[in-house]
């Protein structure tokens, strides 16, 4: 064989996890990071600068509830602005932790057990963050209950054949989902939590949460087969979710928004940016706790072959729109593309392709895709060109439709930055708490990897 | 009724393969009350023990069906039955609009009951159980296999059981009190 040739298969087939752990040591390893490892000053400071984010955007909130909505950059023609750029692109990040933990799981991708712990966390935090866009919104947030149909004085219901109840809809099932598999998915860890805590209450309260979890065979039979059909369920639920979130746009008439492209092109693209969001937390957590064992070579290699081609999927998307838009032959959709390409945001419109079609295309080669480093850069510039496409499609549709009598500009105010800057704040300290609270890689997953795990038939 | 002291008899294992072989002689044996503990799934080990009724996939697909009915009933009723609204001259019964909330409401009660059915199957939460009273028990959830005789399996007797166990060369034998 070629020496070359054999170097790139070896290292294609590095190991999900490196050789010589047993049952033993994957449990003392993943469950030392909560149990015995004392948190460091650079936890306590990372953690302290994501909670004074979180109550910036609590403070923010309060003023908007003081204050109501005119203190955002919000007006007509732009009534969407940052809520739902952040809406969006929040929900788009959740969706690479199901993807992770679902549909790799059906694809018996045996690699993904030692990433889908905190890409489910991850999930689960950035829907939280997603959930507040909405509700705040709606201008009187203590009505938004409103949405849901429940029995009210009032006689009315809400009303279905709007895209903007699906989305309630899907959120709110997509959140459930995400937090019963997650959790479902702990209890084995949090048993074996249970037994191997040493302080009294943190065994009262992980036996609490572990449900008394035994590990007979019969319950790991009922439990495999809830699992699979939960990730049954979720696999079309994941993708349903932001083709309801591009419902939101596509079903509307504005040129930019109304096109058929959007479903499949909005869940390549969550896909993308969830992926981004994974190694640009796995690659310093693997770093700070060790777990370069687990988190592996082949782990960054294939979630850089996702961004890859899920990158290329929205590259075919914003072709395709200034394709169709030309092909049409519908003036106003024309325009929207040079607009785009000429107006007033055309800044971010084109760093939106650097980020998101040009600068990602350096994945093609091998060295990058290895390298923590670079990845994580990629990564970050995956996030902001994903930022950048809702912004865009939000934004830069809205504020010249058909009237130019009805044209307008959006200005971001302090206020819409504060609570954008907020949130992430919000989702750095729950993932900073995560870590230090649960198991952030499913250790009991982890043990059906070891080649002792094996059972040979009779 | 007089709770039996003894809950069982339980072997330790240190390897899946092990425990697998210990359950097949076990049931051979004629014991049918038994049980294994491993910490993590290990395939084709229940179906050793004489365990094939598995009832989540069942649970799972009522639940299903019920949330899709609920999702699209209760649209049709309120949109089309409680009060009706002309809404930019759709009809009140805009079936193909309704599908995704009934989507979403199959996926939401089948997910639902996937979870809470495999709990209630199982017995779960059950924070005490007699199992824990044996302390190396606290490796079965991290490198340890056990194999439980229940006292209830009418073929239990405490020597027999004993020395049966003895000839599948465990790691250790524990008497379980209940």
């Amino acid at each position: 064989m070629d020496e070359q040739y054999k170097m790139t298969v070896d290292a294609r087939q590095a190991p999900v996890i490196e050789p010589g752990h047993t049952f033993g040591t994957v449990t003392e390893k993943i469950s030392a990071i909560v149990l015995t490892r004392p948190a460091t000053n650079g936890w306590f400071i990372g953690f302290g600068i994501a909670f004074l984010a979180t109550m910036m955007m609590l403070y923010a909130i309060g003023y908007l509830f003081l204050k109501g909505i005119g203190i955002w950059g919000v007006t007509i023609p732009i009534g969407w602005g940052f809520a739902i750029v952040n809406f969006v692109w929040w929900i788009g990040i959740g969706h690479a932790g199901t993807l992770i933990s679902a549909i790799l799981l059906l694809l018996r991708q045996a690699w993904r057990n030692s990433i889908n712990r905190f890409a489910e966390a991850m999930t689960l935090f950035a829907v939280a963050c997603a959930g507040i866009f909405p509700a705040i919104h709606v201008g009187r947030p203590w009505l938004a209950y409103w949405l849901f149909p429940y029995p009210s004085t009032m006689g009315v219901w809400p009303q279905f054949r709007s895209p903007l109840m699906w989305d309630v809809f899907a959120v709110s099932t997509y959140a459930t989902i995400s937090a019963l598999f997650w959790f479902i998915g702990l209890v084995p860890d949090l048993a074996t939590l249970r037994d191997r805590a040493t302080h009294p209450a943190a065994r009262i309260i992980y036996g609490m949460l572990s449900l008394g979890w035994r590990g007979s065979a019969r319950h790991w039979h009922r439990y495999e087969t809830a699992y699979l059909l939960l990730a049954g369920l979720a696999t079309p639920l994941v993708l349903s979710v932001h083709t309801v979130v591009s419902f939101d746009f596509a079903v509307g008439i504005v040129p930019g928004w109304h096109t058929t492209i959007f479903p499949p092109y909005f869940v390549a693209g969550a896909i993308y940016s969830g992926f981004a969001m994974v190694l640009m937390l796995a690659i310093p957590i693997r770093k700070i706790y060790g777990l370069e064992d687990f988190i592996t070579e082949k782990h960054l290699q294939n979630s850089a072959k996702v961004m890859l081609a899920t990158g290329l999927i929205v590259a075919y998307g914003y072709g395709i729109e200034a394709f169709m838009s030309w092909y049409s032959g519908d003036r106003y959709d024309a325009f929207t593309i040079w607009n785009r390409l000429h107006g007033p945001y055309a800044g971010p419109y084109w760093a939106l392709l650097i980020c998101n079609i040009f600068i990602p295309q350096v994945l093609w080669i091998r060295k990058l895709r290895t390298s923590p480093v670079a990845l994580f850069f990629i990564s970050g510039v995956i996030l902001v060109g994903m930022w950048l496409e809702r912004f865009i499609i939000v934004v830069v549709s809205l504020h010249r439709d058909f009237l130019t009598s009805s044209w307008g500009m959006y200005y971001p105010t302090r206020w819409d930055w504060m609570t954008y800057l907020g949130t992430i704040g919000m989702f750095l300290a729950a993932m900073f708490l995560f870590l230090r609270l649960l198991p952030a890689i499913s250790i009991f997953e982890m043990r059906t990897l070891l080649p002792e795990a094996e059972v040979k038939g009779e | 009724m007089k709770r039996d002291p003894i809950y069982g008899m339980m072997a330790e294992f240190d390897t899946p393969q092990a425990l697998v072989e210990a359950a097949r002689k076990t049931h051979q044996a004629g014991y049918n009350k038994i049980d294994t503990y491993s910490p993590f799934p290990i395939e084709g080990l229940a179906e050793e023990m004489g365990f094939h009724r598995d009832e989540v996939p069942l649970v799972v697909l009522i639940g299903g069906i019920i949330g899709g009915l609920t999702g699209y009933l209760m649209q049709y009723w309120m949109s089309a039955v409680d009060y009706p609204l002309n809404i930019g001259g759709k009809p009140p019964h805009s079936w193909p609009a309704f599908i995704i909330i009934t989507f979403e409401m199959t996926i939401l009660f089948a997910g639902v009951s996937a979870v809470f059915g495999m709990l209630a199957l199982n017995g779960l939460p059950m924070p005490y159980h007699p199992v824990f009273n044996v302390p190396r028990f606290s490796s079965a959830s991290k490198d340890r296999f056990f194999l439980i005789v229940f006292s209830s399996d009418p073929k239990y007797n405490a020597a027999d059981t004993f020395d049966f166990f003895q000839s599948l060369d465990p790691r250790s034998i524990t008497e379980v009190p209940s």
